[in-house]
């Protein structure tokens, strides 16, 4: 059993990846703010029932997305049945290897990698139904294992592994719209800068 | 959208095409010893699957690099204040 008296000292070092796993659920700092408090009040109050020694980082996560889960679905009044369009394996692989590159020396698959900024990213992984984005973040962003998130999320572990995978591949499809927008975007104002 | 890569999936070689779907499984570290040994056996010698599964990797890296969101200042403190503002109204969970 865990000792309340060292909850702050345990648990506070995971405030900042909790803070940015709820702001790429919740889309917004404010909601973020609240689910985090959320959870830390619950965990606080449950750190009786904490086994010590055991994972804390997975415990926590664990409360945050319960919570989350509840507060939204309640909020929608109706289960996520999301369907999400598959796509192909290395969608966005596949789709680079014929373009040209703009530098001499430097394959397509490069200058998309740096092309790729921030806003592209967190757009990309907000756009995914509520499950699949779930699980992309718990695996990708922070690194938890497919029995974890299973544990996590309360699935099976095969349902973690379909969402993750078919996640990932609707995120790829929705960096390389983003990306085709912004060549399209900055060919137009080359354009424009000639005539 | 059409696939601009000159090889299709479809034209891939059965070999390829099992490897290239544990991609996933072997880049999160989740494949048994067994099938991870496999995996890289064939990495060795084909250069398209290497090339891919690179570029995998990298993606992967840069998703990460640009997800973390910067913690209000202002949240730490008020998390401190939460827990306070519990042992003052619950006192007897507290400790003991």
């Amino acid at each position: 059993m865990a000792d309340k008296k060292n909850f702050s000292s345990d648990a506070m070092q995971y405030a900042e990846n909790l803070y940015s796993a709820a702001f790429r659920m919740t889309h917004n700092a404010a909601d973020a703010e609240d689910l985090v408090q959320e959870t830390f009040l619950k965990a606080y109050r449950g750190y009786d029932s904490f086994q010590e020694g055991t994972n804390l980082k997975a415990w926590l996560y664990r409360i945050l997305t319960n919570t989350y889960i509840n507060i939204y679905r309640a909020k929608k009044r109706r289960p996520d049945e999301s369907n999400l369009e598959d796509v192909e394996d290395l969608y966005l692989y596949r789709r680079l290897g014929g373009l040209e590159a703009v530098q001499a020396g430097r394959s397509a698959e490069e200058e998309v990698l740096d092309r790729i900024t921030d806003t592209d990213v967190k757009g990309a992984i907000d756009s995914l139904p509520d499950q699949f984005r779930l699980a992309v973040v718990l695996s990708d962003i922070e690194g938890f294992s497919y029995k974890e998130i299973a544990e996590i999320m309360d699935v099976p572990l095969g349902t973690v592994m379909s969402r993750l995978h078919r996640g990932r591949r609707a995120m790829q499809r929705a960096l390389l719209e983003l990306e085709l927008r912004k060549a399209a975007v900055s060919g137009n104002l080359e354009e424009g800068n000639r005539s | 959208m059409d696939a601009l890569r000159t090889v299709d999936s479809d034209d891939e070689p059965e070999e390829c095409r099992k490897v290239i779907a544990q991609l996933y499984e072997f880049l999160d570290s989740e494949l048994t010893d067994d099938r991870r040994e496999r995996v890289r056996e064939h990495l060795d010698h084909c250069g398209s699957c290497l090339e891919a599964f690179e570029f995998e990797a990298e993606l992967r890296a840069v998703i990460v690099s640009h997800s973390k969101e910067q913690v209000p200042e202002s949240l730490m403190h008020k998390l401190a204040l939460l827990i306070e503002e519990e042992d003052r109204l619950a006192p007897n969970g507290s400790s003991e």
